[in-house]
């Protein structure tokens, strides 16, 4: 649907995007993940034309749009503040795009009332821009961008100017919209719980090179390297080896013997690999295998710092060398444990195989 | 800072017989002197042939400066807000000069220029008068007016950013329908002041169009040539009171057009 070869531009002496291809598939909802400085806008920006890129090509269904400017490639674009036509009410903004076609009025003014139905805001075309909630303008852009059946709809950090609740709504929101429409979309975020949450696939960015393009869990599960690990979920760091913070168990060192006082955090509770793994005798990091084969990391830690965040209780962990770690456990587990600032406790993790060698990595 | 009452309303008082002294009395002793003798005489005054020609010719210099300055000022102050080019802090700088230089040295200057000595002399040689005829003087005004559009728009279209306009592009909008669909609408506002700020300032041009007009009673006088004219030349002080009266008028109207405009504005 869109291919992207070879991309490459470069400000000055800063690489936007480094030799990117990347293949976009027709119907999907793509997102471009990264922190910022990543290129990821630029590529987007780039798929609609409004940067011009030193040296790759772009095709969209099969055509070379490389030199097209941003009015042929048959786009719909979606800005991050909006950029509502102040002056134009609801109506004349979703128009806006039929009225550069010069569609018939009865036609523009059907299709105008369809798409705001859809985003609903069929009660308000007769307001202006400054007169919507971000939200409410954010989704009048969405139905401005879609008033011109666009191929492809590109949608750059749309919700990134939100408050979290409105965020939230929007996602869940443009999910089923894409579930509805199916056009392709492209969705730019630095947010990686919205991409996992919105896109089927996802592409990470990083230092304006293509990191790894997957479906949202598998990145989250095979990340490619150590950046789309730290970048994709959290990381801690144990014993020299990178691992997700709730699969961290604590355990006291003068209980280790007894699997009842050990506890395994959240997500992987009931596995209980780790919970049953040998326990280290040794004061530094050690690794051991686990009863189901699984190898381990354990090292010995203090407790720095305890936060309750309701469902679950973040434990800050720095370990013999002055490393510090976060753990994350449930509530049920950490008030069984009782933890407190200043306890010494011994920090165990299963050692997946595919991330096991990220540990020299820089988080 | 809080003041004594006393310290606030001698404050005020001077600031009030300031505004009185500098402002209010020269003007309201024009108006009655202008005004004093009656209404018949002030009519005649103003309709001599002298004074008609007068308000055409400074009509036809405003009819002439304003949409340039308009037109060249927008298209300027889009290239300098969005354009990235070499110079543009020469080009800044040089928009400032009007503000900073005194009028009569632009007057001196465009004789240089384009007077039967100056640079372009031939042209006067070979019959196109430049200076000393309405071209001098058009050029004149539309120097002295040039920062006002510009300067007046630059915040706005800084404001606006172009946003929009990309947006208008993804929508399909070539350049063209762009600045007149997106842009020009956005921009009006600051594009109205600037305009009515061109015209008060031409309107009251005094030094520079001095200097390169033939200053004919009738054939080449502004108004406010006319004004200077008849009082000084003329020895008619009544004649220029009323000449003054009907420049201070022209200049009411675009001020009680700015102010609708503010209002019109702040309702919208």
């Amino acid at each position: 649907m869109i291919t992207v070869t070879g991309a490459t531009k470069t400000y000055g002496a800063f690489r936007a995007l480094d030799d990117v291809t990347l293949d976009i598939p027709a119907g999907s909802l793509t997102a471009l993940l990264g922190p910022s400085g990543s290129g990821k806008s630029t590529l987007l920006r780039a798929l609609a034309g409004l940067e011009t890129l030193d040296a790759g090509r772009v095709t969209i269904k099969g055509i070379d749009v490389t030199a097209e400017p941003p009015q042929r490639r048959g786009i719909g674009f979606v800005f991050q503040h909006y950029a509502a036509f102040k002056h134009l009410t609801v109506r004349e903004n979703v128009a806006f795009g039929l009225a550069i076609r010069k569609k018939p009025k009865p036609q523009t003014d059907a299709r105008v009332a369809e798409l705001l139905e859809l985003v609903g805001l069929a009660g308000l075309a007769g307001r202006f821009p400054d007169q919507l909630s971000g939200g409410q303008r954010q989704r009048m852009a969405l139905a401005r961008a879609l008033a011109i059946e666009p191929s492809v709809l590109l949608l750059d950090e749309p919700f990134g100017a939100l408050d979290a609740h409105v965020r939230a709504d929007l996602r869940a929101w443009l999910r089923r919209l894409h579930d509805e429409v199916h056009v392709t979309t492209v969705l730019v975020t630095h947010d990686q719980e919205e991409a996992l949450e919105v896109a089927d696939r996802v592409a990470v960015l990083n230092h304006g090179r293509l990191e790894q393009v997957d479906e949202p869990l598998a990145v989250y599960d095979r990340p490619a390297n150590a950046f789309v690990m730290g970048f994709v979920g959290s990381v801690a760091r144990l014993g020299g080896a990178l691992v997700r913070p709730h699969r961290i168990a604590l355990r006291r060192p003068e209980e280790s013997s007894g699997v009842a006082s050990s506890v395994r955090s959240t997500a992987s509770a009931s596995v209980g690999s780790a919970s049953t793994s040998s326990p280290s005798t040794s004061s530094g990091a050690g690794t051991g295998t686990a009863e189901f084969g699984e190898a381990s990391v354990t090292v010995d830690a203090t407790v720095d710092r305890i936060a309750r965040l309701g469902s679950e209780t973040v434990v800050e962990l720095l370990d013999a060398d002055g490393v510090r770690f976060v753990a994350r456990l449930n509530r049920a587990d950490s008030e069984r444990l009782g933890l407190a600032r200043g306890e010494r406790v011994s920090a165990s993790a299963p050692l997946d195989p595919a991330t096991a060698d990220f540990g020299d990595y820089v988080i | 800072m809080r003041l004594s009452t006393p310290a606030r309303l001698t404050l005020r008082t001077i600031a009030i017989a300031y505004l009185a002294v500098l402002v209010v009395l020269p003007i309201a002793t024009v108006l009655t002197k202008a005004l004093g003798p009656g209404l018949a005489s002030f009519w005649a005054s103003i309709t001599t042939p002298a004074a008609i020609s007068a308000l055409n010719l400074t009509l036809l210099i405003l009819a002439i400066v304003v949409p340039l300055n308009v037109i060249l000022g927008t298209v300027a102050a889009l290239a300098l807000v969005r354009g990235r080019f070499r110079g543009k802090a020469v080009i800044q700088t040089l928009l400032d000069l009007p503000f900073a230089v005194s009028p009569v040295v632009v007057g001196v200057a465009l004789i240089s220029l384009w007077g039967a000595s100056g640079w372009f002399g031939a042209l006067a040689g070979a019959g196109v008068k430049i200076v000393f005829a309405v071209p001098g003087m058009v050029l004149a005004t539309a120097f002295v007016t040039v920062p006002f559009v510009v300067r007046e728009l630059e915040p706005v279209l800084r404001e606006l950013g172009d946003d929009q306009e990309q947006a208008a592009a993804t929508l399909g909008a070539t350049p063209w329908q762009t600045f007149w669909r997106i842009t020009l609408p956005s921009i009006r506002w600051g594009l109205l002041y600037g305009t009515l700020l061109t015209i008060s300032r031409g309107l009251g041009e005094y030094g520079a169009v001095l200097l390169v007009s033939s200053n004919l009673p009738g054939v080449s006088q502004t108004l406010t040539l006319l004004v200077h004219h008849r009082y000084v030349d003329a020895a008619n002080a009544y004649g220029a009171y009323t000449a003054a009266t009907l420049l201070m008028g022209l200049s009411l109207v675009t001020l009680l057009a700015t102010a609708l405009l503010e209002r019109s504005r702040r309702t919208a």
